[in-house]
């Protein structure tokens, strides 16, 4: 099938072989201009998507949007599926909103992250910046879905904070003492640092005042009964203290998006590639072949026997091409056997989450932040 | 924000505060995909300011309706998505059972 398809591209089209009536669909090679772009040695071209409804008008193409067409195109094939990764082909749309969604997933998917560190005592060699920022970078496992923004005249509450508490102290004498996450312990009653208040001396008879002011704790509320929100990862090194050093501090963690720092960001990162479609655009024999077997890093293709003690190569897995273009290097008769293009709307979406909510839900918390945004701009405009 | 004359309303330059390449190019996509727009583009006009301007010009409609449609496109887009996406892992979830738990890998 492939090589009939090299084939027909190989043709010159002059204007003239065209059809007089329009056919409803385009001559291949505008259809090969529009799907796919071409890895040519020197440099990849076609590689913009046809956007103009009337792009086509002339041949009697309609390229304008579609929704019924759309959704019948439209595929997801996952590939693969862990608590942290996520892999998935994303068939049948164009890149401006793919990259929406990888944009949106990496900046505007809201965690919940540290913020603010209340440091009652830090002896160790960590500054108390450095410790604060450490510890803002430490994924928190904690449905950002339960809690609300905090906004600047805001009051920290049981909606919109976690408070952790860190008391580690290094006995004198002793080895030194590594510092990891599992020492941040959750405070469902709210902060228990007591705000300095030397003139209500008075109201020593009501509950103290702290730095929070919880209604209720977090531990009663149904969301947290059987999932605790804690650090995702209890290794990860936070300080390490010598004999004698101590650190007594509160962190509170709050929610916020990637947009403003990176520690709020939900994914390691997220990313597409497009799919790449390797063709032999004619047959590739014997000596020819092993060498293009030879040429391949990442072992795109095949040898198969074909009879009469022939040979042939066959491009047995295009998914992994890496488009490095060492098998159309040297030379024109390297171009003419082989082509390298990809698929201008097939993704293959990968998400890596940091930990607090599982990437498929990423996701689709991703799209719906796209929908949001689609709704805002509507109720404006009405 | 729209910007526009009172006696054309066929096209507009619309200034959104508060967003960035990811909603604009992303209906600059729906809108260049309706045959009634003759021209669309945005621009952000200072890096540092949280603002795009998207610029509709069409064949007769009002630029406003044009554009409320391409974010309503835009939206049912993405509803589609959501709901082909959500199909598509319960299915792998199916054909893929997990094969151990790691209950201890949570606290």
């Amino acid at each position: 099938m492939a090589e009939n398809e090299g084939k027909e591209e190989e043709k010159k089209f002059s204007i003239w072989d065209l059809p007089d009536v329009p056919m409803g669909k385009l001559p291949p090679h505008l259809e090969l201009q529009r799907t796919r772009v071409v890895c040519n040695v020197d440099a990849p071209i076609h590689t913009e998507s046809i956007q103009y409804s009337g792009a086509y008008a002339s041949m009697g193409v309609d390229n304008s949007l579609r929704l019924d067409h759309f959704s019948n195109n439209f595929r997801v094939e996952v590939v693969r599926l862990t608590e942290e990764v996520m892999e998935f082909d994303m068939i049948g749309i164009d890149a401006a909103i793919a990259n929406a969604f990888r944009r949106i997933l990496i900046a505007e998917v809201p965690t919940m992250a540290i913020e603010k560190v209340l440091i009652a005592n830090n002896t160790s060699i960590v500054q108390d910046e450095v410790l604060s920022h450490r510890l803002g970078l430490i994924p928190i496992s904690a449905d950002p879905r339960l809690f609300e923004y905090m906004s600047d005249n805001d009051q920290p509450n049981e909606k919109n904070t976690i408070v952790f508490k860190l008391h580690v102290r290094c006995k004198k004498g002793g080895p030194r003492f590594t510092v990891k996450s599992d020492e941040l312990k959750w405070l469902p009653q709210g902060s228990e640092f007591v705000k300095d208040s030397r003139s209500a001396t008075s109201s020593s008879n009501s509950k103290p005042e702290t730095y929070t002011s919880f209604t209720c704790r977090q531990d009663s509320l149904p969301d947290f009964v059987n999932n605790a929100p804690g650090p995702k990862y209890l290794d990860i090194i936070t300080a390490i203290l010598g004999p004698g050093q101590e650190i007594e501090l509160e962190a509170h963690a709050v929610k916020g998006i990637g947009k403003t720092h990176a520690k709020w960001s939900p994914v390691g990162t997220a990313w597409y590639r497009m799919l790449p479609e390797v063709v032999l655009l004619k047959e590739v024999e014997d000596d020819v072949a092993e060498e293009l077997k030879r040429r391949c890093p990442v072992n795109v293709f095949d040898i198969e026997d074909i009879g009469n003690g022939k040979k042939s190569a066959t491009v047995a897995r295009p998914r992994d091409c890496t488009l490095c273009r060492e098998c159309i290097r040297g030379g024109e008769e390297w171009e003419k056997r082989v082509a390298l293009r990809r698929v201008k709307d097939h993704f293959i979406f990968t998400i890596e989450s940091t930990g607090a909510l599982p990437p498929e839900v990423l996701f689709t918390e991703a799209v719906k932040v796209l929908e949001d945004k689609c709704e805002r701009v509507i109720t404006d405009l009405s | 924000m729209e910007h526009g004359t009172f006696t054309d309303h066929s096209s507009a330059t619309f200034s959104l505060t508060e967003e960035d390449h990811t909603l604009a190019n992303a209906v600059r996509f729906t809108l260049n995909q309706d045959p009634r727009v003759t021209f669309c583009g945005y621009s952000i006009p200072h890096p540092s300011d949280a603002r795009v301007n998207i610029r509709v010009q069409t064949t007769g409609d009002p630029a406003r309706e044009v554009l409320k449609d391409a974010c309503q496109d835009l939206m049912l887009m993405c509803r589609h998505v959501r709901s082909t996406f959500d199909k598509a892992v319960d299915e792998f979830r199916i054909s893929n059972p997990v094969k151990e738990m790691n209950i201890d890998s949570k606290k």
